[in-house]
């Protein structure tokens, strides 16, 4: 079984049963067996099957003659760490030095073929591959030292890629042994290193990747410069679903230097300077038929409830449909469109020689921009070649080939090198957002306790939906993730009037907002302090633990809402990660600002295998998480998108950020889990739970921006 | 226009010839070959492309490459001296206050201009000075952790 073609239970998770046939004796001891992301099981971008990520460690690592070891893997640097990461892992795994492990990322003609990075799952996946493959590749190592001494192997010793037989005081390097060829040998599954016997793993090691970062030497997609280039822009409509109607080049071609191509309705400007294809394209005279949709970001909700695909009942138990209750609390919450925005736009630069297109790009997804390129220049995937250098950020965005694939077939029009680096507005307009969705709950509460909970999510998916809470009466209505439009990478014209795909924890966002801003409603109702009435619901331990810890530390004082105290408190799980966030907030009456004070997280991630880099995720993390709680909103109107740089889009900046504490539950009986999402679900609904606490005002759609506070405190 | 502008880039002396209305970021990214100043948002809105113009940080995105004329120009690539990182670049490093590393050649340089005028900046300083400098990744609190250590380093150095 391959990874990429494992099967998923109901609840997304690998089972037991396919794992242990996935990673083999000792894995399971340290590596998590998560839900694979959802592109992982159903290969919807590709027409044919997807290929399989290999075992074979000769694809994986070089032992080469010069003593470094070259380890090479189709995922990619996002700035997540994993450069770092697998270098650590094979540095453990082989017993050879850290400083002199090459990685060699994303390189579609090097590297084995990769899903792509995402889903937080690079080390939960390719790491429990990588780190078997290793650990072949040792014992294959030990064995051939073996051989050459005539000694039994388990008289050699191994350090820093060193072998020793000390009875004969013989001394052999990996490098000496291999020779710089390939190793036409294998032993099948060996046996991992216990972690007990870490010397690598669960050390914060310096980031590989910082001096280049630091200094500017470090080369991302629009960096990357081959001779004889040129640059590009494209004519884009001024809304979505609109149609050329006429178009006069005749300005832009006079000006002195500029190209301009066309195919069609693709039309763009060519110069041998980045900005005057920008002054270029701006002499371009176009005139489109716009849409009259009749849909903004104000009426989009009620579209949705109107035609978004029917919910499927997800989970149920007790008697919803028959529970009789005095007085059920019901409430509709809402989430608008979100944007990934990366501070680098999607970039790329396409070379075409020889029958051979060569594509350096900004992407997640680099074999599946090779196979798109080879699709719309009608070559073979064998004569494509995606390089992907340091990626500026992606958060999900960067699933998105289009921009890579723009630039290949330029460059095949131009009969030059191209190199295509999306505007700020032009990436934002081209932006997979973050769909909007709306949760309805009617619920109710009986001598302090949750009697009925009836929850329905349209348009976001079923992640994240299905309360941990304890209740007799429940049921979770939902659309599978597998089906949604942002899942299928649904493009303009279906439910949504824009792209919609995957942003930071998929659907977990909408769903943990829903669930915990109603938990808080009901705590009020009932007259209990939250912390206290989220526990009469848990029963489950890790969740109980999360939660206790976070409000230790926090120092949260029991009372019931509003207090005054503008504190808020939100549990949470994503794959099979455990957060809980206490919040401190100061909501601004007279402006309806919000200033988030200080940010208590407590999460349980199994095993810490790096203790620094957890804390830089969750930080981030929080730091995006209030964004999307508090400013992050696409407002559009037929089409047309409002967002188009940093001043329409606000995103967190240095004195958004609040005091960040962390509580690391350290879990070693449990292999590490995702980190680089989960606790972004819990901000949204922590800061509304704090602004009802600072003032009563209720509020039920983020991004709860200071016009709708100030609405919400009206109604107060 | 097209005409020769001559000024000090990173300690030496330079001229191109270009038009003189472009923007600095680019006669640097394509015509100097320097692409440590990054695009981020073509508007002096995030502060990935700044640069040090007679001690003073710009958004060369935004600077007409004829307001340089005869000045003194610092980027990333000349911060560091004979191999020697720069206090902030070594905090950078120490304290991990990067991911991506996109917009990590601005806030440096933002945070060298602060450092000139301000040896030791409290912690609301350096957010007010660092305030339009974004960061998507989240690291904002361990860059000004950075900032306040590279402070120090850069006092004790002087001294």
């Amino acid at each position: 079984m391959k990874p990429d073609q494992a099967t998923l239970t109901e609840n997304g998770a690998l089972s037991r049963r396919d794992f242990l046939k996935l990673g083999g004796t000792g894995l399971v001891v340290f590596f998590w067996v998560g839900p694979l992301d959802a592109f992982q099981q159903a290969p919807q971008p590709y027409a044919e099957a997807p290929p399989s990520t290999p075992t074979d460690f000769n694809a994986f690592l070089q032992i080469r003659p010069d003593g470094r070891v070259t380890c090479m893997v189709g995922r990619v640097e996002l700035g997540q760490g994993l450069q770092t990461a697998a270098a650590q892992l094979v540095a453990e795994e082989l017993d050879f030095p850290f400083d002199s492990i090459d990685m060699v990322m994303g390189d579609t003609d090097v590297c084995p073929w990769d899903v792509g990075t995402f889903g937080s799952q690079s080390m939960r996946v390719l790491g429990a591959i990588l780190r078997a493959a290793t650990a072949e590749a040792r014992a294959v190592l030990l064995q051939m030292a073996a051989e050459k001494f005539n000694a039994p192997v388990e008289r050699l010793q191994v350090s820093d890629g060193v072998i020793t037989d000390p009875a004969q005081g013989k001394r052999v390097t990996y490098g000496e042994l291999v020779q710089g060829k390939r190793i036409e040998r294998h032993l099948g599954k060996v046996p991992l290193k216990p972690v007990a016997a870490f010397k690598v793993m669960g050390k914060s090691l310096p980031r590989k990747d910082a001096l280049e970062k630091v200094t500017g030497k470090a080369k991302y997609a629009g960096d990357i410069t081959v001779p004889g280039m040129v640059y590009a822009r494209i004519l884009r409509p001024p809304a979505h679903g609109a149609k050329l109607k006429s178009v006069d080049i005749s300005a832009a071609e006079k000006m002195s230097g500029v190209q301009v191509v066309r195919d069609g309705d693709f039309i763009a400007v060519i110069h041998d300077r980045p900005d005057m294809a920008d002054k270029a394209l701006a002499l371009i005279k176009a005139e489109f038929d716009r849409p009259q949709t009749g849909l903004d970001d104000k009426s989009i909700f009620a579209h949705i409830l109107k035609n978004a695909q029917p919910p499927k009942v997800m989970a149920e138990s007790g008697n919803v449909a028959g529970a009789e209750v005095a007085n059920p609390v019901e409430h509709t919450y809402f989430h608008s469109y979100g944007a990934h925005v990366a501070m680098e736009t999607h970039s790329a630069l396409a070379m075409i020689e020889g029958g051979k297109a060569t594509i350096w790009a900004a992407t997640q997804m680099p074999f599946l921009l090779r196979d798109r390129v080879a699709q719309a220049l009608g070559f073979s995937k064998q004569n494509v070649r995606v390089i992907v250098p340091y990626v500026g950020g992606a958060f999900g965005g960067k699933t998105n080939p289009q921009n890579g694939v723009e630039a290949a077939r330029l460059a095949k029009m131009v009969g030059k090198p191209v190199q295509l680096v999306w505007r700020r507005d032009e990436d934002l307009f081209l932006e997979r957002f973050r769909p909007a969705a709306v949760v309805k709950i009617r619920s109710a509460v009986n001598d302090g306790r949750i009697v009925l909970w009836d929850y329905t999510v349209y348009a976001a998916g079923d992640w994240g939906s299905i309360t941990f809470y304890d209740v007799p009466n429940q049921r979770t209505v939902a659309v599978p993730v597998a089906e949604t439009a942002w899942r299928k990478q649904d493009t303009a014209g279906g439910l949504h009037p824009f792209n919609v795909g995957p942003w930071r924890m998929p659907c977990a966002v909408t769903n943990t907002f829903a669930r915990e801003s109603h938990m808080d409603v009901l705590a009020s109702k009932a007259g209990v302090d939250p912390v206290e009435f989220r526990l009469r619901h848990l029963t489950d331990k890790r969740m109980r633990r999360v939660l206790e810890a976070a409000t230790k530390q926090f120092g949260w004082k029991a009372a019931r809402t509003p207090s005054g105290q503008g504190v808020g408190v939100v549990c949470g799980t994503t794959y099979k990660t455990y957060v809980a966030t206490a919040v401190q907030a100061a909501v601004e009456k007279s402006t309806g600002k919000v200033r988030v004070e200080r940010v208590v997280t407590a999460v349980d991630a199994g095993v810490i295998v790096d203790p620094e880099g957890t804390r830089q995720q969750v930080e981030g993390c929080i730091g995006m998480g209030i964004g999307c709680a508090l400013s992050e909103e696409v407002r559009f109107s037929n089409g047309e998108v409002f967002a188009r740089n940093f001043d329409s889009y606000e995103i967190p900046r240095f004195s958004t950020m609040p005091k960040m504490e962390m509580v690391l539950i350290d879990n070693p009986e449990l292999a590490p889990d995702g980190i680089a999402e989960p606790p972004v679900i819990t901000m949204g609904p922590a800061i509304a739970n704090a602004i009802y606490d600072a003032t009563g005002a209720r509020l039920f759609q983020l991004p709860m921006t200071p016009a709708r506070i100030m609405q919400a405190l009206k109604q107060s | 226009m097209e005409r020769a502008i001559s000024f000090t880039l990173n300690g030496k002396p330079t001229r191109v010839t270009v038009d003189d209305e472009r923007m600095l970021l680019w006669v640097l990214r394509s015509d100097l070959g320097l692409t440590g100043a990054k695009f981020g948002c073509g508007a002096a809105l995030c502060g990935a492309c700044t640069v040090i113009v007679d001690k003073e940080a710009v958004r060369s995105c935004s600077v007409p490459v004829k307001d340089i004329a005869g000045k003194h120009l610092l980027t990333i690539e000349g911060l560091s001296k004979n191999g020697q990182l720069h206090p902030l670049q070594e905090a950078f490093v120490h304290h991990s206050a990067l991911q991506c590393g996109y917009c990590t050649p601005g806030m440096i340089m933002q945070a060298y201009a602060l450092l000139l005028k301000n040896r030791r900046p409290t912690r609301a300083d350096i957010v007010r000075h660092m305030d339009d400098n974004l960061c998507r990744c989240g690291d904002y609190n361990r860059i000004v952790e950075a900032i306040q250590e590279a402070a120090g380093a850069t006092k004790a150095r002087a001294s």
